[in-house]
């Protein structure tokens, strides 16, 4: 039987992976994945959770997390082609349209 | 009596065919249906002073025009012994300066326009003066004004004609600005404003005193004051009288009747008709005795010098309502009223025959340029010569009766500055001896001026405009012979009719003096008469060298009168052009652009600004989202410790 | 008495109404935009259609009574005691009237000056005559400000649309204007509902007791929206802009309905609902209104542009109608609602009368003009009767409006008397000056050769003509409708914090 702080720790180790990923990395598809990977840290706590609580409710919780993760990676990436397709990039650091 | 509301109707009925149907229909027949009317109206009038004479008078109302609350006014008419006289002055006038205009508008292209007004005109004329309220006095008296500025701009493609018409709107609303208050000061204490209760009440309010703008005044002084703004505009008194010589751009039958005989009376027929209330005050009867006198006599001044045909007649009309005035500032409304009356048709037969002279001088008005016409119009001469014999006082003429009678009421009436108006009175009768006959003498007499082409032309006026004139003259004769004083009435065995016909509305005004004094009162006015028909045939006949002299002896004096003592100037300086720059310069140039807007556009500008300033923030690139939001996580979550702690 | 009084005449006259212009916006909407004539014909037709319904409004008023006629009332979104309620009194109906009959004058005057976008106008117009008629007819605040709101909009589009070249500038300072103030009023509208136990209800919210500092914030919530609307002084500058860019029809309506709105705000709204603050906010309300009267005849003087002079003529004469509505007397107040309906047809006449001239001239100079009389004779002797109209003239409508006027300021303060008549010697100077510049002297060459109007113009010109005359001559027939209703304000007014606890309680508890 592993222990819950096992789990917890492991959800903060690829948590933090994926915050520092996002924060130091330029490329998009890179910290695209990143964001994934704090989205899966999430999972993991979730699951582990509701497996210490024996609340089925965290791991139903969870299917709904990766429909939508699914959902939204694939948008998230037909977004990064477009603007691959205009910008002939994946630099975000020559991504700033947004700029006021 | 029962049809009296034909009166006033049947020109109203003639100006609306006459502005519906006029251009496309009765074109150059427009005339008939305004004369028709009009003398209508003539025949009913004269009929109604039939009634009055025989002692019925009327008060009726017609329908209740404004209520709002306490306030009620109605469209309704008061027949009493004043309006009657009224009715017959503009009536008579009316119809035949209706007549005359035949002749003298002949083939202008917008006859049926002129006929259109002058009927209108007479409508708002009569509605004036048969009113039994004040307000309706007010819609006769805004609408005379109105008809007055249509026809004063009738040659509207001239400036100075339009110029004239809206001068003479303006000034008279200064006056009305007064009035309007009188009315309300009026509904304030009296709780109405029909004439019978407020006359009814006026003894009992006497000593009222009341507080106008903070100050204490004595109510029936403010009100009489108030209304007699209304007055000095509609009568060009002092100060405003400047639109009225301007008035003289419009075509001559409208100087005849409206800036002669009838509108620029209704100041008079006001202050006549209010007696009851200006009685009550003293003071209110000085100043309009004051400004009547000063008025006559700065008026008859600037007479002395002009040359316009018109405007010498013009500046003559405000003396001789000064003089009007300047009786009923002495308690002698009768006086007053029966001046209006015989001044109606001397003063509108100077100003016919002005226009058969212009008619035949071909628009000229200059007088130094006429001379010799006597033997060219010799209808025009004569008229015009009896015209100015009775405005001059020749004995026995109208003008010579009700000047006497104003006259020596100021010299024996009860009035404190009585003696002094009397004074300045007979200085103004000489004056207008002297400057009626300049115009006689330089007009009709010695050789002629002009050019030949004019000399060629010249020709006396057609029949439609002569029979006015020989109508009028009958009036400039005889109309003084219902006022024939006492003193010579006895040994003839005629008394004074209108003093006694008049009696009931404006109350018998009694002099306290003796015979002699009387005869010696009258005498001076025909002294002074003749020396000022002498002087003026000694300086423009016998001695054409002399005017010429004094202009350049006293060429300051000349220039102070020939410029009308520069009241335009004046005006012009002080209210209007300040007026027009401060609105150009401080409210749109300042307060609408810089203060207003300044806020208006301000408030949006700051935002603007501030949001720029933090659009900066956003810098658009990704990463920097990214750190923010980390530190943003850390701070929040140290915080949550911190707190758990 | 009854507040209200049943709708007796067999159908919903007041939802008719508002909704019959809305029929004839969706049918223009369902047309080919090609065929301009018959978009014409059809907004022509659902205006006078319109108008024919509204004119049983006239004759079967019950001027007897202070109650709202002709009342609707359903349930709209019960859970928040919002009603669809409609109703007139004797304030309102006459604006009623006013819209139904601009609305055809200003199809008329359109009919040739709109060249693009045609059926797009005509829409905008439909949609803004049914706003105005649900303005005048709400008895439901949320409901009322719903038509407050959408009056803006097709406002906002004609402006910005259809006007002259600096047209985009005025359409946004005119809604950014009158959102502002709006949104203040909806503040208070929610306060108001918030303390009143969750209501809406108008009548209700006129008997009420609010404590003073609240009637007193209220007031100022409240004036913010109403006052731009009039325009009152100091914030009267949208309206200049406004007249000068939009089209003749969107002018027309802006002068004769959507200003009468803000002081029929007044009335309606912050007179009985907060009638202590309202006597109290009088000296300032007469003060913003003699400054109005003159601030705006002066600056008249020295306008050199057509419109812009009647617009701020216009801010000169609604200084007349606020300071008659808080003279807080019947002369005064009776005299400000008579003085909207007149302001409504004198001015909207005058715009009508410059549209008119400038589809042939298309120019606003002053200067431009000169002798018009000569070359329009009809049109220019229908012009000065609106002229005479505005500067008050005896037997002329303005007359008897500005006389109550005078007569109530006069008597509720003497200055703002005195000070207030002197606006109308400013008045006849700048309307005559320019009816001289326009019309008199010698004919301008850019005006020589126009033709006179036509039939067309003409019967967008008469009815305003025929009303100046009437209202002038026979003013009982308006008058009537308002006596009750305004006597009812009034004591609503002056003892409206003693006499209405008792009344106030009993609405509280029927609410319950």
């Amino acid at each position: 039987m592993v222990p819950l702080n096992w789990y917890l720790l492991l959800s903060a180790a690829v948590f933090s992976i994926g915050v520092f990923g996002f924060l130091t990395r330029r490329n998009i598809i890179i910290m695209f994945m990143s964001i994934e990977l704090m989205l899966n840290a999430v999972n993991i706590s979730l699951v582990a959770f509701s497996h210490y609580l024996q609340d089925l409710r965290g791991q139903i919780l969870v299917f709904f997390i990766i429909t939508v993760a699914a959902a939204e990676a694939s948008i998230g990436l037909a977004i990064i082609i477009a603007l691959f397709r205009n910008k002939n990039t994946v630099h975000v650091d020559e991504m700033h349209e947004m700029k006021g | 009596m029962e049809n009296y509301l034909l009166i006033p109707f049947l020109p109203f009925a003639a100006f609306l065919i006459n502005i519906l149907f006029g251009r496309a229909v009765l074109k150059e027949k427009a005339h008939w249906v305004s004369i028709l009317a009009v003398a209508g109206s003539w025949v009913v009038a004269v009929m109604t002073l039939r009634d009055v004479l025989a002692g019925k008078t009327l008060n009726e109302n017609v329908y209740t025009w404004i209520l709002a609350g306490d306030f009620k006014v109605s469209v309704g008419f008061l027949i009493d012994q004043l309006t009657a006289i009224m009715l017959i002055v503009v009536t008579t006038c009316s119809t035949l300066i209706h007549i005359y205009s035949v002749g003298y508008m002949h083939g202008d292209n917008g006859y049926y326009r002129f006929f259109s007004y002058l009927s209108l005109f007479t409508f708002c004329m009569l509605m004036l003066v048969m009113a039994n309220n004040f307000l309706q006095l007010y819609f006769g008296w805004e609408g005379v004004g109105l008809c007055s500025y249509f026809l004063i701009g009738y040659y509207f493609d001239k400036k100075s004609a339009s110029d004239a018409g809206k001068k003479a709107f303006i000034v008279n609303r200064f006056g009305d600005f007064g009035f309007g208050l009188g009315i309300f000061v009026i509904f304030l204490n009296f709780g109405t404003t029909y004439y019978a209760p407020v006359f009814a009440q006026a003894g009992s309010l006497a000593a009222k005193s009341y507080n106008f703008l903070g100050f204490d005044v004595h109510l029936m002084t403010l009100i009489s004051l108030l209304l007699f703004c209304g007055s000095i505009g509609k009568s060009a008194q002092m100060p405003l009288h400047v639109w009225l010589p301007d008035a003289m751009e419009g075509p001559t039958p409208v100087s005849a009747l409206i800036h002669a005989a009838t509108m620029v009376t209704a100041g008079v027929f006001l202050v006549a008709r209010c007696n009851p209330i200006f009685s009550q005050s003293e003071t209110a009867l000085v100043v309009v005795a004051l400004t009547g006198a000063i008025t006559s006599l700065f008026a008859a001044t600037i007479a002395l010098v002009q040359n316009d045909l018109k405007r010498i007649i013009a500046y003559s009309t405000v003396s001789q309502l000064g003089y009007m005035f300047l009786a009923c500032g002495v308690g002698a409304y009768t006086a007053g009223v029966f001046h209006l009356y015989t001044h109606a048709f001397f003063k509108a037969l100077l100003f016919l025959c002005a226009g058969s002279v212009m008619h035949a001088m071909g628009g000229e008005l200059d007088i130094q340029k006429m001379g010799g016409l006597r033997k060219y119009m010799p209808v025009t001469y004569v008229t015009m010569l009896i015209a100015s014999l009775s405005i001059a006082g020749f004995p026995g003429l109208a003008g010579f009766f009700s000047k006497d009678e104003i006259l020596w009421m100021a010299y024996s009436g009860s009035s404190p500055v009585g003696k002094i108006v009397w004074a300045s009175g007979t200085l103004v009768a000489f004056l207008t001896a002297f400057y009626s006959f300049r115009l006689i003498f330089l007009t009709f007499h010695g050789k002629f001026r002009g050019t030949h082409e004019q000399e060629h032309h010249l020709h006396e006026s057609p029949k439609a405009m002569t029979i006015p004139l020989m109508l009028l003259c009958v009036g400039a004769v005889a109309a003084g012979w219902v006022g024939i004083p006492a003193l010579i009435g006895e040994n003839i065995g005629i008394h004074n009719g209108i003093a006694e016909f008049m009696k009931p509305v404006l109350g018998h005004a009694e002099g306290h003096g003796t015979h002699g004094e009387e005869l010696i009162v009258m005498a001076v006015s025909v002294v002074v008469g003749f020396a000022g028909i002498g002087l003026a045939w000694f300086m423009y006949m016998l001695r054409p060298d002399i005017p010429g002299k004094l202009t350049a002896q006293f060429s300051g004096v000349h220039k102070v009168l020939y410029n009308k003592y520069y009241v335009d100037e004046l005006y012009s300086a002080v209210i209007i052009r300040p007026t027009i720059w401060t609105a150009k310069n401080i409210l749109i140039g300042v307060t609408d652009a810089k203060v207003i807007e300044a806020i208006v556009n301000g408030v949006p500008a700051a935002i603007g600004g501030v949001s720029r300033q933090l659009r900066k923030i956003q810098t658009g690139l990704m990463h920097h989202y990214a750190t923010i939001m980390a530190m943003g996580i850390f701070i929040i979550a140290a915080l949550m410790l911190m707190r758990s702690w | 008495m009854e507040q209200v009084m049943t709708n007796t005449m067999g159908f919903p006259i007041l939802s008719s109404l508002i909704f019959l212009p809305v029929i004839g916006a969706v049918v223009l909407l369902l047309l080919n935009r090609t065929n301009e004539n018959l978009i014409k014909w059809v907004a022509l037709l659902f205006s006078v259609g319109t108008f024919l319904v509204s004119l049983p409004l006239f004759s079967t008023f019950d001027k007897t009574t202070h109650a709202m006629q002709f009342v609707e009332r359903h349930a709209w979104i019960p859970s928040w005691n919002i009603n669809y309620y409609l109703g007139l009194d004797g304030i309102s109906i006459l604006f009623v009237l006013l819209s139904t009959l601009v609305a055809i004058l200003c199809v008329l005057i359109s009919w040739n000056s709109v060249k693009m976008k045609v059926k797009e106008f005509f829409i905008s117009i439909l949609i803004v005559e049914s706003a105005m008629i649900g303005v005048f007819c709400s008895l439901d605040f949320f409901l009322f400000y719903i038509f407050w709101e959408a009056m803006l909009i097709p406002m906002y589009l004609l402006i910005g649309v259809w006007g002259g070249p600096n047209r985009v500038y005025a359409a946004v300072k005119f809604f950014l204007y009158t959102l502002v103030g709006s949104v203040l009023m909806l503040v208070g509208i929610i306060t108001l509902y918030l303390y009143a136990g969750r209501t809406f209800d108008i009548l209700a919210l006129s008997k009420l007791i609010l404590p003073y500092d609240m009637q007193f914030w209220l007031f100022w919530a409240f004036f913010a929206a109403f006052a731009v609307k009039v325009p009152m002084f100091p914030v009267h500058t949208w309206l200049p802009d406004a007249h000068t860019e939009a089209p003749t029809a969107g002018s027309v309506i802006l002068a004769a309905i959507l200003i009468k709105m803000g002081a029929y705000g007044f009335l309606r709204f912050s007179l009985p609902m907060l009638p202590e603050a309202s006597r109290a906010m009088t000296p300032v309300m007469i003060g913003l209104s003699v400054i109005a009267i003159i601030y705006g005849g002066v600056i008249c003087l020295a306008q050199t542009d057509l419109k812009r002079l009647i617009a701020y003529s216009s801010v000169s004469h609604m200084g007349f109608v606020t300071l008659g509505i808080f003279a807080l007397n019947v002369q005064g107040m009776e005299g400000g609602i008579l003085q909207m309906l007149n302001h409504g047809i004198v001015t909207g006449g005058l715009f009508l009368g410059v549209g008119a001239i400038y589809d042939r001239t298309h120019t606003r100079q002053i200067a431009d003009y000169g002798g018009v009389a000569s070359v329009m004779p009809v049109y220019a002797s229908i012009f000065i009767v609106f002229t005479l109209a505005s500067i008050g003239l005896p037997a002329t409508n303005g007359f008897v409006g500005e006389f109550l006027i005078l007569l109530g300021g006069f008597k509720a303060s003497q200055w703002a008397g005195v000070l207030s008549a002197t606006g109308i010697i400013i008045g006849a100077g700048y309307m005559l000056w320019l009816y001289q510049r326009v019309f008199f002297m010698e004919t301008n060459q850019k005006v020589a050769g126009l033709s006179d109007i036509g039939a067309r113009e003409l019967a967008a010109l008469l009815p305003m003509v025929v009303l100046i005359f009437w209202i002038g001559v026979y003013p009982t027939a308006f008058l009537g409708f308002m006596h009750e209703s305004v006597r009812h304000l009034l004591e609503r007014v002056s003892d409206g914090g003693v006499h209405g606890v008792s009344v106030a309680h009993n609405v509280l508890e029927i609410l319950k």
